[in-house]
């Protein structure tokens, strides 16, 4: 039963990432960049949630909301002023310029807030499941965390494939001059994901704080990282693997947390991080890349 | 007479960190370094040796590397091993840690050369993330790590202390998370100087011979360097395992700047290597002297803003993206050089009118 | 014995034929011709030959001895050099850089003795430079040793091109379109060159080529080639003549 626990713990832990890692994995499809001030977006929705609800005492789905357009509006803005400038401009820089913005939200968030921990109250209330005749126990937040993936996944597939906007970003991730030449707005395109990406950044910040709920302006970070480390187990640019990625990086963690060392855990999750990527070079779900001679 | 122009080039940047080693130690006998500025010169060192050889593998062999800050972790314990290990052998403690330069040197590079073999056959952000994986790999096992020393030899744990089994005579070296504690403070910064000078000489020399050619040339083309019968992974693993081993130097000075080394996510984190990423990449890739100006530019940045206190590490951020979209930005490089051209025209025609 | 002997040597992609039953013979000196419409597969014939892509099926000998199968830098080793369709120069690294990096693997100091700078490494690239500049000197490349390669004009890059290919000793040459992209003054002139580079060097060519004014007029004997096969081939008037390869090239 113990491992069915474990295992339930590492799918939902895996479905946050899967859905920070969506946000990466979008973003780095259609910008071609790969945007590490993402992780800091989800800190930016936790606090937000923290002022709403611990802070103004209103209730947690106006906390939501509240985070969910707060990283909206911060995300396009991000874009427009930081990134899109340098449109064109070597990966490198932008690379770097993501890290400048990343290190700017931290700080920002330092000042206003401080650098102690906040303690984040939980803003899902479902009620624990017991199974097997109280053997096994699932909490509201696991089952809430996993459902919203689950549903997001299908929002985001179906948005892709059903809508114009989604049918252009497609576009615009497979040729972004084609796509140009066929009178898609491209910044607008790109606006747009970053638009969701930080959107599903905000919910992900109220599963993340809500299943450890500790908040600090570094909150974002590593979870950032390992997202981002899903996202290119998965294949960077494909949704799917994103899923894949972020839930099979949950297990793994979590699995080796309570069977091996929760020291080593992060050491065994980068370790299969390697080894996925050895043995398929743009991993699970990416496209092959063959250069033309 | 191109190569002349190698020769000056090269003798200017040598020349700017002897100016300043004689400047600091002019500064320093007349009294006018603050303790925070003694306490801030070895790192500075530091930070331009792995800076330097960061920019052998991003700007000279064109791959990024997130890692950087592995191969410090890597020579900064092995070198702090090899001196906790020979205190009753070698007295001195400055020949102690001379060859613990050499052996942290030789236990990066060998770590780049293992790293290298499977990693550097991947591309771009792919080599990336793995290289960032390899530095938190190698961090999370220090950290885990315990190594003892008794009369029946060395003792390895990965559990804690008792767990090593040995006599009550023995030592503890590495002693998990605490990291070595007890390292001679042996580190100066004539040593650091000394230091960065000999890193250039071998990177600046790299790069201006045969070897150096090959490397750039895959840079540039891999598969006309290929067509041309350069041999890819030997200088690709040259070029990786140099770097490596230079960080590995940087991290022995760091070791021996310290009284106890830990692996933290501060010093030896991503964090680190993308701090020290930042300043090859604003120094301008493959511009060596680029990168001692801005490791020392932005080390020192933050300590004098230690005033603004909490505003410091904003304004830095905030200075970072403005400084990459003015240097990088399309648009900002179109507008200056249209602004150099009218500032060149206006030059000439004040001659002509002259 | 022929400097290069190919027989039937042949690679599909995913099904696809690209290169069936290929086989040509060219002799030493020889200036030959790979023409044929675009897609017909000529570009895998150079990568066939030069190691980018195993053939599936076939041998290919060069001066006598067996390179088939083997990898790219080896064969440069064995004497095939190459330039490539969309030119491929080390564009931050100066001109005279570039056709050093070619002389690579024949004039060697070890990487310590370059470090330390030690008497092999001056004497070595005193060598070197000398030679390079030699090799500069025949393509009128010398006077922009100092240049960025990516700075040169498009004609002078394909010759930088040329030039680096020389300098690894080839005992063939391998020229992917030479004259893409330029205009007929340039064309004629590269004419010369290559005819110039065949003569001086006593170079064996093979060259791909859609001018046929340059193809007819340096090219001693063609091979044309259509959907990946051989569809003809002899001495270059009688292949032009031939009536297929106008229709192969004109449709019906």
């Amino acid at each position: 039963m113990s491992f069915l626990s474990y295992l339930i713990n590492g799918i939902s832990l895996g479905s946050i990432y899967a859905i920070i890692a969506l946000g990466y994995t979008m973003v780095y499809g259609i910008a071609r960049m790969l945007n590490f001030a993402h992780g800091d977006i989800i800190m930016v929705g936790g606090f937000a949630i923290f002022t709403i609800v611990s802070t103004l005492n209103l209730p947690p789905l106006l906390g939501i909301l509240v985070a969910v357009v707060v990283c909206t509006l911060l995300g396009v803005t991000i874009e427009r002023v930081a990134y899109k400038p340098l449109r064109g401009a070597s990966s490198l820089a932008v690379l770097i310029t993501a890290i400048g913005v990343s290190y700017l939200l931290q700080n920002v968030a330092l000042l206003i807030f401080g650098s102690n921990a906040r303690q984040f109250t939980s803003v899902i209330t479902v009620p624990n499941l017991k199974l097997a005749g109280g053997k096994l126990s699932i909490s509201g937040v696991t089952i809430v965390t996993i459902l919203s993936c689950i549903l997001i996944m299908v929002g985001l597939l179906l948005f892709i494939n059903k809508t114009k906007t989604g049918q252009a970003m497609l576009a615009v991730s497979e040729d972004t001059g084609a796509a140009t030449l066929m009178g898609i707005d491209v910044n607008r395109t790109i606006a747009t994901t970053f638009a969701i990406g930080s959107a599903l950044a905000a919910i992900a910040g109220a599963l993340l704080c809500s299943t450890y709920p500790s908040l600090t302006p570094y909150t974002g970070s590593m979870p950032g990282i390992k997202a981002f480390v899903a996202a290119v187990f998965g294949g960077i640019g494909s949704i799917p693997g994103a899923l894949i990625g972020g839930v099979l990086l949950g297990v793994i963690e979590n699995l080796s947390k309570a069977y091996i060392s929760s020291q080593l855990s992060d050491a065994i999750v980068f370790s299969v991080l390697i080894i996925v990527l050895l043995v398929r070079p743009t991993g699970i779900l990416g496209k092959k890349i063959t250069e033309k001679v | 007479m191109k190569k002349n122009k190698v020769l000056v080039q090269n003798s200017i940047t040598y020349a700017i960190v002897i100016a300043c080693w004689i400047l600091m130690q002019l500064l320093s006998a007349t009294g006018h370094v603050s303790s925070l500025m003694k306490g801030l010169m070895v790192p500075l060192c530091i930070y331009v040796i792995l800076a330097v050889s960061l920019n052998l593998t991003v700007g000279i062999l064109g791959e990024l590397s997130l890692g950087h800050a592995g191969f410090m972790c890597v020579g900064a314990f092995a070198g702090a091993f090899f001196t906790k290990c020979m205190e009753g052998v070698i007295p001195s403690v400055g020949l102690r840690f001379f060859f613990a330069l050499l052996i942290g040197a030789a236990v990066a590079g060998l770590f780049g050369i293992l790293i290298g073999i499977p990693v550097l056959r991947l591309k771009g952000d792919y080599l990336a993330i793995v290289t960032l994986a390899f530095g938190e790999i190698i961090k999370n096992l220090i950290n885990v790590m315990y190594v003892g020393l008794d009369s029946n030899g060395f003792h390895f744990s990965i559990k804690d202390t008792t767990s090593l089994g040995m006599e009550d005579a023995g030592v503890v070296i590495i002693k998990g998370a605490q990291g070595i504690t007890g390292t001679p403070k042996a580190a100066t910064f004539t040593i650091g100087i000394i230091l960065v000078l000999i890193t250039l000489f071998i990177v600046l020399n790299l790069i201006n011979s045969r070897a150096g050619r090959a490397i750039m040339s895959i840079r540039d083309n891999r598969i006309a360097a290929e067509s041309i019968g350069i041999n890819i992974t030997k200088y690709k693993l040259m070029a990786f395992s140099i770097s490596a081993a230079l960080a590995g130097v940087a991290g022995v000075l760091y070791a021996h700047n310290l009284s106890s080394l830990a692996a933290t996510p501060k010093n030896f984190g991503y964090n680190m290597s993308i701090m020290i990423l930042v300043f090859v990449v604003l120094g301008g890739l493959g511009n060596i002297r680029g990168s001692i100006i801005a490791a020392v530019i932005l080390t020192a940045l933050p300590e004098m803003l230690r005033g603004l206190n909490n505003y410091r590490m904003l304004i830095y951020a905030i200075v970072l993206i403005v400084m990459m979209i003015f240097n990088s930005s399309p648009k900002a490089i179109e507008m200056r050089s249209v602004f150099m051209e009218r500032f060149k025209k206006h030059k000439t025609t004040a001659k002509e009118a002259a | 014995m022929a400097m290069l002997e190919v027989t039937n040597i042949g690679i599909s992609f995913g099904g696809l034929k690209a290169v069936d039953d290929f086989s040509v013979s060219i002799e030493k000196g020889q200036l030959y011709g790979l023409i044929g419409p675009n897609g017909a597969g000529k570009t895998t014939v150079f990568n066939l030959l030069t190691g980018v892509y195993k053939p599936d099926t076939g041998t290919i000998l060069l001066d006598g001895s067996n390179i088939t199968g083997k990898r790219t830098i080896e064969i440069n080793q064995e004497g095939i050099a190459r330039t490539f369709q969309n030119i491929r120069l080390f564009k931050d690294l100066s001109v005279l850089d570039n056709v050093k990096a070619g002389l690579h693997n024949h004039y060697k100091y070890s990487t310590m003795e370059g470090i330390l700078r030690l008497p092999r490494y001056h004497k070595v690239e005193k060598a070197m430079n000398e030679r390079a500049m030699e090799l500069l000197k025949v393509f009128d490349l010398d006077q922009e040793a100092d240049y960025k390669a990516s700075n040169l004009p498009y004609g002078k890059q394909r010759k930088l091109e040329i030039a680096r290919a020389l300098a690894t000793e080839p005992k063939l040459l391998l020229l992917d379109e030479p004259a893409a992209g330029m205009n007929p003054n340039e064309t004629a002139e590269l004419m010369e060159t290559i005819r110039f580079v065949r003569d001086k060097f006593e170079m064996t060519i093979l060259l791909i080529e859609h001018d046929m004014k340059l193809v007819s007029g340096i090219c001693e004997k063609l091979t044309v080639l259509n959907f990946g096969q051989v569809l003809t081939q002899g001495d270059t008037s009688t292949v032009l003549n031939d009536k297929r390869v106008i229709t192969a090239y004109l449709g019906e």
